[in-house]
């Protein structure tokens, strides 16, 4: 018993020592494993661990911009961004509930069943547009809906209000919002703005529990103001449109251009685009005043006339023969309208003579010719700062032929585009002081002089007696005031010579005392039988002008113009009677009995 | 001995002082944040509203509309050559 005793209390104690010496083995194997983990994590692997710790609930967040407005020059909205509602969905979680998807396609009026497949084709992700920029109705009815896995997520729309009466010049942008053509794409950088990016956290629900650092401050876009004057650029197209149609013609420009800053009042084109809902159609997107050229035909003649007065071979009375209306070049035949027998230099512009301007030209040096039509900025780009702008053409005059020398001066052997041809009339107008036009507001246009001012003035008062009673322009005139100008109707050149078809062409300024406007409109292919320059493009230059001359409040300079549109009894009669009501209608009663006395008495001179 | 335990004490007192400040900083910031969040919210709202207006603005004022109610609804027209009285100035 004692044995067995002395035995177990022998062994007892062994067997509890080994034991312990295991388990603290066990114990300290146990914690050198856990500081192996515990350095493994810490030291080895944190930056892994870390960045996937902070991917669950850290997210770069972009701070949206918004892109700049672009307005007119008295702040008229052109182009607006407002942000509007775009619906994605989740596939996985709509897919779940697929009895909501009809609702869905009911709200946004599309085919349920088309909807079903294009999430089944893309059931693996988690994000798909369904819709972008919806009608803000739309949005509220799916917000409403409450529908599991759709979402509407805010985006910026550019609104476009005046439509396509200013889209040629202001373009459009894609649904990325980045510009595609026109201002929105020169001054895309201006107008854009950078997105910013913050850090945030978010929790599982995806709600922004913290902001935790802002990466990049957000840019928003800078407003643009352009030169543009929206009444007169509405004007301008109304009747522009109206002209192209009545006419049938292929296509249609005009231009008015600020005399004193090279500013670009009004710049409309026909065919138009509504910017709007841009489609894939791109003929009538071209801003055909800057892209297209054109042989500008008689306009050029105030030009060619200007080289003959420089050179000093003639004066503005000088006599110059056309008999008997045709000239031969070179075995070329130039020939007038009609046989204008001996007429001065002056009636060579009043009745665009092209054998008259052929004569002087052919007086001249070829460079001579060439220097005035390039100091004019004829054959280069005006640096007016839009895409795709045309430079024209305006061959060096060392490879000139004769025959070349003599179309040169009515126009035919170079091309021009429209607003080339407005700024170099502004500058004709503006006694040789040529600007660089000029969309934006606050750009800086420092006049040259490129020809001496008197000759300027001669050639301008030259150009007046196209709208007298004998020129080819007369129904470019404007009620009250004196207006100047030059009538071109030029063949278009095609694969096989000069084909029948014409491009009517007014330019012109107002008033002519004191230039104020210049206006150029060409009128491409008119189709319906009429298609001088003369009688298509000049009634839509004048009714342009004196729309533009009221809008501007610029004083007339021609006051016995009303009344010397009286030209019968009967109207003189009807118009004293209507000033004299006038006169006795109250809304009046503050004008001046004297003027109106005058006015009357002015009357009975012309009456005489 | 006496300055040794100031010194503790000032330790331990600016401690446990710039840990509750960090709290409520912490605290004042979160707050702040929240308020920043719902201002530019705000802000962003009248923007948005404010852009739609300038569209409204714009649809209303177009020339075409203008025109079309000066015309047809309001019966003007512009005056003829005759009804022109110029004043001299």
């Amino acid at each position: 018993m004692s044995k067995s005793s002395a035995m177990s209390s022998e062994e007892k104690p062994g067997a509890p020592m080994s034991r312990l010496y295991a388990f603290l083995l066990a114990m300290v194997l146990c914690s050198v494993a856990l500081i192996a983990r515990a350095v493994n994590l810490q030291v080895t692997e944190s930056e892994f661990l870390q960045g996937q710790g902070e991917a669950r609930f850290m997210r770069e967040v972009e701070v949206p911009t918004r892109r700049g407005n672009i307005q007119d020059r008295w702040g008229e909205p052109l182009a607006v961004s407002t942000p509007v509602d775009s619906v994605w969905v989740h596939p996985g979680e709509l897919l779940q509930a697929p009895e909501s998807i009809a609702p869905l396609a009911e709200v946004l009026g599309a085919d349920a069943d088309e909807i079903e497949r294009k999430l089944n084709q893309r059931s693996g992700r988690e994000f798909v547009w369904l819709r972008r920029r919806l009608h803000p109705d739309v949005a509220s009815r799916i917000e409403d809906l409450d529908l599991p896995g759709v979402y509407l997520q805010k985006e910026y729309r550019r609104f476009y209000p005046a439509g396509e009466v200013a889209a040629h010049i202001i373009g459009f942008t894609n649904i990325d919002d980045v510009g595609q053509e026109g201002l929105e794409l020169t001054y895309n950088d201006w107008l854009q703005g950078k997105p910013g990016l913050r850090r945030v956290i978010r929790d599982r629900l995806g709600r922004t529990v913290e902001h935790s650092e802002l990466l990049r401050e957000a840019v928003h876009g800078h407003d643009l103001t352009l030169t543009i004057d929206r009444r007169l650029q509405y004007l301008a197209y109304r009747e522009l449109k109206r002209t192209v149609l009545k006419h049938g013609a292929r296509s249609g420009t005009a231009i008015l251009l600020d005399i004193q800053s090279g500013e670009v009042l009004a710049m409309v084109n026909q065919p138009g685009f509504n910017p709007n809902q841009a489609s894939g159609d791109t003929d009538g997107m071209r801003n055909r005043a800057l892209t297209d050229v054109f042989e500008p035909g008689s306009v050029m003649k105030p030009f060619s006339v200007a080289a003959a007065l420089e050179a000093g071979i003639v004066e503005p009375d000088t006599p110059i023969d056309t008999t008997p209306g045709t000239i031969n070049v070179s075995g070329h035949t130039i020939s007038d309208h009609r046989n204008y027998g001996p007429i001065d230099v002056t009636r060579i512009i009043t009745k665009s003579s092209n054998v008259g301007a052929t004569k002087l030209a052919l007086e001249l040096q070829p460079e001579q010719l060439w220097s005035v039509y390039d100091r004019f900025g004829f054959g280069e780009v005006t640096g007016v700062g839009f895409p795709g702008e045309s430079a024209g053409v305006l061959r060096n005059y060392r490879r000139w032929r004769r025959v070349e020398q003599a179309t040169l001066s009515y126009g035919y052997g170079l091309s021009v585009t429209a607003l080339q041809l407005a700024s170099a009339f502004a500058a004709l107008a503006d006694e040789g002081r040529l600007r660089r036009p000029s969309l934006i507001q606050g750009a800086d246009n420092p006049p040259v002089s490129v020809m001496d001012p008197k000759i300027a003035r001669e050639v301008a008062a030259m150009m007046e007696t196209v709208t007298g009673p004998e020129g080819t322009g007369r129904a470019a005139r404007v009620t009250n005031y004196r207006v100047s100008g030059k009538t071109g109707t030029s063949r278009k050149a095609s694969a096989a010579g000069y084909a029948s078809r014409y491009i009517a062409t007014f330019a012109g300024f107002a008033p002519s005392s004191e230039p104020r406007l210049v206006g150029i409109v060409t009128i491409n292919d008119p189709s319906a039988g009429e298609y001088y320059g003369g009688s298509v493009a000049a009634p839509l230059f004048s009714t342009i002008m004196s729309g533009a001359l009221r809008l501007l409040d610029i004083p007339p300079d021609d006051y016995a113009g009303v009344l010397a549109q009286a030209e019968g009894e009967e109207e003189k009669t009807e118009l004293a009677a209507g000033m004299t009501a006038e006169m006795n209608n109250d809304s009046v009663n503050d004008v001046p009995g004297g003027t109106a006395t005058e006015a009357l008495s002015d009357l009975d001179q012309v009456a005489e | 001995m006496n300055v040794r335990f100031l010194v503790v004490v000032v330790t331990l007192t600016a401690v446990i002082g710039s840990a509750l400040g960090l709290v409520y900083t912490r605290h004042d910031s979160r707050r702040l944040e929240v308020q920043l969040g719902e201002q530019e919210n705000q802000r962003d709202d009248i923007i948005a509203e404010w852009s739609r207006l300038q569209l409204e603005q714009a649809m209303l004022a177009d020339a075409g509309q203008v025109e079309i109610k000066a015309r047809d609804h309001l019966g003007m027209r512009s005056p003829d050559n005759a009804k022109i009285l110029v004043v001299k100035p």
